[in-house]
């Protein structure tokens, strides 16, 4: 194994600490977390605003900046996906109507 | 965990119901572990090393932020680094955990931490939206969890050992965006979560040049603020029906 590989691994296995540290924090301490009212509240809109912030840049932007152009795949697939969701509530057919209006655009017309 | 709770576990109703409301959303989730698992062998990373990233790892934006790290010998801590700050969403999905599971021993409850990604999250919120420990939420979380590990490694695996003949440039990480959007839209359901939802896509756009991916924590600070504003807006509204004053 080269030195490289070694230094990898060692950063690999400091990353499998942090996905766990990171996603049983708050699960951690034995004793009750004190946490005000409102808070515990508010963090209800968290998942919500979690997913959004990861999409949103996925979606309206390209190379760091708002997208300028309306020839982009992305819109017209997403428009459809979010169309078909309110139609029939599922996921799977969310992905699947998103994806045949995405790939046509983006492999056949390089949108 | 003995081989008999593990049978119990597997047979439960209530684990083939996880499995099921994830079945959707994993076919996103394996657009985007094949993706990660493309990227990793295209930095330069060589195929075991990247076997043992997606294995151990198992935290895809996470992943997808370190790898050009990692391609350019980056010091550890800076890799570390950016890793916990990619992460910090979990932890404050923890906080909302921790009511469900803390009566569990530690060791259960770190696996629980260690498998929680953000579809199972929000699955598992929408099935139990009452934040307190109930037997059947063990087995659900189980279900969902197996099938998003499933979904995730087997397509990055592929990706990993496939990378050359697979092309990132036809955007299959795409289904990855729509299966989160479905996810999404199905969390929405009064003017205070669609109002949150735009504050957050707002605040990711508008913080997107932060590094680390902070502009997602922006996003959840303005999204709770925006959120808690709705509510108190909506429950002066509601007094001032019934008594007639302000």
């Amino acid at each position: 194994m080269s030195s490289n590989e070694v230094w990898s691994l060692l950063a690999i296995l400091g990353l499998a600490v942090i996905t766990v540290v990171a996603r049983a924090f708050f699960m951690i301490p034995e004793r009750e977390i004190p946490m005000p009212d409102w808070l515990r509240r508010g963090l209800k809109y968290a998942p919500l605003a979690a997913l959004t912030a990861v999409i949103a840049p996925e979606i309206f932007m390209a190379q760091g900046a708002l997208i300028g152009s309306l020839q982009d795949a992305r819109l017209p697939s997403v428009l459809c996906a979010v169309a078909y969701y309110f139609w029939r509530r599922g996921i799977l057919g969310t992905i699947v109507v998103g994806m045949l209006v995405y790939l046509p655009l983006h492999i056949g017309l390089g949108w | 965990m003995t081989w008999r709770t593990v049978g119990a576990t597997l047979r439960h109703p209530l684990y083939r119901q996880g499995v099921s409301d994830m079945l959707g959303a994993g076919v996103g989730v394996g657009a985007w572990g094949l993706v990660t698992g493309v990227a990793m062998v295209k930095s330069g990373m060589s195929v075991p090393v990247a076997l043992a990233m997606s294995l151990l790892v198992y935290a895809g934006s996470a992943q997808l932020a370190v790898i050009p790290l990692l391609a350019v010998g980056a010091p550890l801590w800076v890799v570390w680094l950016t890793a916990s700050c990619v992460n910090l969403r979990f932890v404050i999905f923890s906080s909302l955990w921790r009511s469900y599971f803390v009566h569990l021993p530690l060791r259960q409850r770190l696996a629980i931490g260690y498998f929680s990604g953000d579809v199972i999250f929000v699955a598992f919120m929408k099935r139990f939206p009452e934040p307190r420990p109930a037997p059947e939420q063990v087995p659900y979380f189980w279900g969902a969890a197996s099938i998003n590990w499933l979904a995730w490694q087997v397509p990055s695996v592929i990706g990993i050992l496939l990378a050359n003949t697979i092309p990132l440039a036809w955007g299959l990480g795409f289904a990855g965006v729509l299966a989160l959007l479905g996810v999404l839209l199905s969390l929405l359901f009064d003017r205070a979560t669609w109002l949150a939802t735009a504050v957050a896509a707002t605040a990711a756009v508008a913080a997107f040049a932060l590094p680390l991916k902070l502009n997602i924590l922006v996003a959840i600070a303005a999204a709770v603020a925006a959120g808690l504003l709705m509510e108190a807006v909506e429950r002066r509204r509601q007094g001032r029906t019934q008594d007639g004053t302000p």
